[in-house]
């Protein structure tokens, strides 16, 4: 016999459903009256340091349909590289930026779109610095486990060049399902759930 | 959003456990046709955390209002109250190593007492309650407790097989301290047995893992003359302690 380790298991994933607004953007869902505003509408105001850029983009499934009814999350660095949270040790975040958005798919165009910055480098867990990056979080109806995956910049490219974690995708033709493409004064980027241009999830 | 600090505790820093993806329910899940096509086919690129996962956004207690934790008030009229049975749900936010997170915000949304959910692309034919909108939030306290109040949500059909329906349910979105923390479940209720034959609990694998979303009836805090009450604890990514840890620019 050994001594229990004592763990317990992490709650088990289950999907957001197709009402996931009633819950996270219920002002979007038209259910008015209970918050003030809906969480993560807003990520930036007039002192917000760094460059401003838009962000829109696509769910898309496996019959090259957007999903219409799906939930995005970023979680971004600031102008710095600097993330506004206490697990943040090596400084204080631009005040004026949350680093973190929540945009529903359109109930008509299926897109999403952020307003926000261009984040800065951060350092990988050896020290090298990361190239400019944005988390995102996709959840919806038909998927079990939220999707975790990054935004690269595709205007980068040196950056993008020495990046620790685009150099672990072992198949370098699937390193642009990472990258959003300049849009005019923004950047789009559309992610793919099946197919050829599937793109890279993370098991983070 | 706060950037205020939660606690005196000196934050934590280290990687999130890796997640037990056998246990969570895979994405292909046929017998939920939703998943079909909507579900990744290539592996996921498996990393260690970075600042990037290990950090995540913090919500102030500022952002709850009064009646964000009761929903049989927080979208009635003045001096109504939503149609249902009145429940209390509570619970405690832990983390794999048994530890009570503080501060994580919860929010959570479900249909009527009728099975209803009021969006516009729900048609099932049970009413609308006027008085019940069917979201909330509130953040767990300093050992990582919460509590609301609700009406008990009703069964409702979907359409999936022919006749699927789902068991009473409420969803529940969580934010813990890092971004890799993040989490969307559904809380179902002890002794349903509509539990069992469900396509979407079904995409879970194992008993267990089913069991641990099903909240027990707890006699001991319902409220004697108003709401029953049920218990509902809820466990997230454990995390290393950064004691250890290879860092060149030091800890």
């Amino acid at each position: 016999m050994v001594q229990p380790l004592d763990r317990l298991k992490e709650s088990a994933s289950q999907t957001a459903g197709p009402y996931v607004h009633i819950g996270l953007t219920p002002n979007f869902a038209e259910i008015g009256g209970v918050y003030e505003g809906d969480l993560g509408t807003s990520m930036v105001n007039d002192k917000t340091r760094g460059e401003r850029i838009t962000i829109v983009g696509s769910i898309i499934d496996g019959a090259n349909t957007p999903l219409k009814d799906a939930l995005a999350e970023i979680w971004q660095a600031d102008a710095d590289g600097r993330y506004n949270s206490p697990a943040e040790m090596r400084g204080s975040a631009d005040p004026n930026f949350t680093g973190w958005g929540r945009c529903p798919t359109d109930m008509t165009s299926g897109e999403f779109r952020f307003e926000t910055i261009k984040p800065g480098r951060v350092p990988f867990n050896d020290g090298r610095l990361m190239a400019p990056h944005i988390t995102f979080w996709i959840v919806a109806r038909g998927i079990n486990l939220g999707l975790m995956t990054r935004m690269y910049f595709a205007d980068e490219e040196a950056a993008n060049a020495e990046d620790p974690v685009l150099a672990r995708v072992e198949h370098r033709v699937r390193v642009p399902t990472l990258l959003a493409q300049k849009d005019g004064n923004g950047y789009r980027f559309d992610i793919h759930l099946q197919g050829e241009k599937e793109t890279i999830f993370f098991d983070i | 959003m706060s950037s205020a600090t939660l606690s005196n505790r000196k934050p934590e820093t280290g990687a999130f456990f890796q997640r037990d993806l056998d246990w969570h329910p895979p994405a292909f899940t046929p017998q939920y046709k939703t998943s079909v096509l909507r579900s990744p086919q290539k592996a996921l690129l498996s990393l260690d955390n970075t600042l990037s996962e290990i950090t995540g956004p913090v919500f102030g207690h500022n952002i709850i209002g009064d009646l964000d934790g009761d929903l049989i008030h927080n979208f009635a009229k003045s001096g109504e109250s939503a149609i249902g049975p009145r429940i209390i749900v509570h619970g405690h936010v832990l983390d794999e190593r048994g530890k009570g997170v503080d501060g994580v915000l919860l929010e959570f949304w479900q249909a009527n007492a009728g099975g209803r959910y009021r969006h516009k692309k729900e048609g099932y034919l049970a009413a609308l309650d006027p008085n019940f909108g069917g979201c909330g939030r509130t953040i767990t306290d300093e050992n990582g407790y919460y509590s609301f109040r609700t009406v008990q949500p009703g069964p409702y059909p979907w359409p999936n097989r022919v006749n699927d329906w789902r068991p009473a349910h409420i969803h529940f979105s969580i934010f813990g301290h890092g971004f890799a923390q993040r989490l969307i479940t559904q809380m179902y209720f002890e002794g349903d047995p509509m539990i069992w034959q469900c396509p979407i609990v079904d995409t879970i694998p194992g008993r267990e893992a089913i069991e641990g979303l099903t909240a027990a009836l707890d006699r001991q805090a319902t409220i004697p003359m108003d709401a029953r009450a049920y218990k509902f604890d809820i466990v997230l990514r454990g995390r290393r302690s950064t004691l250890f840890e290879n860092r060149k620019e030091g800890n």
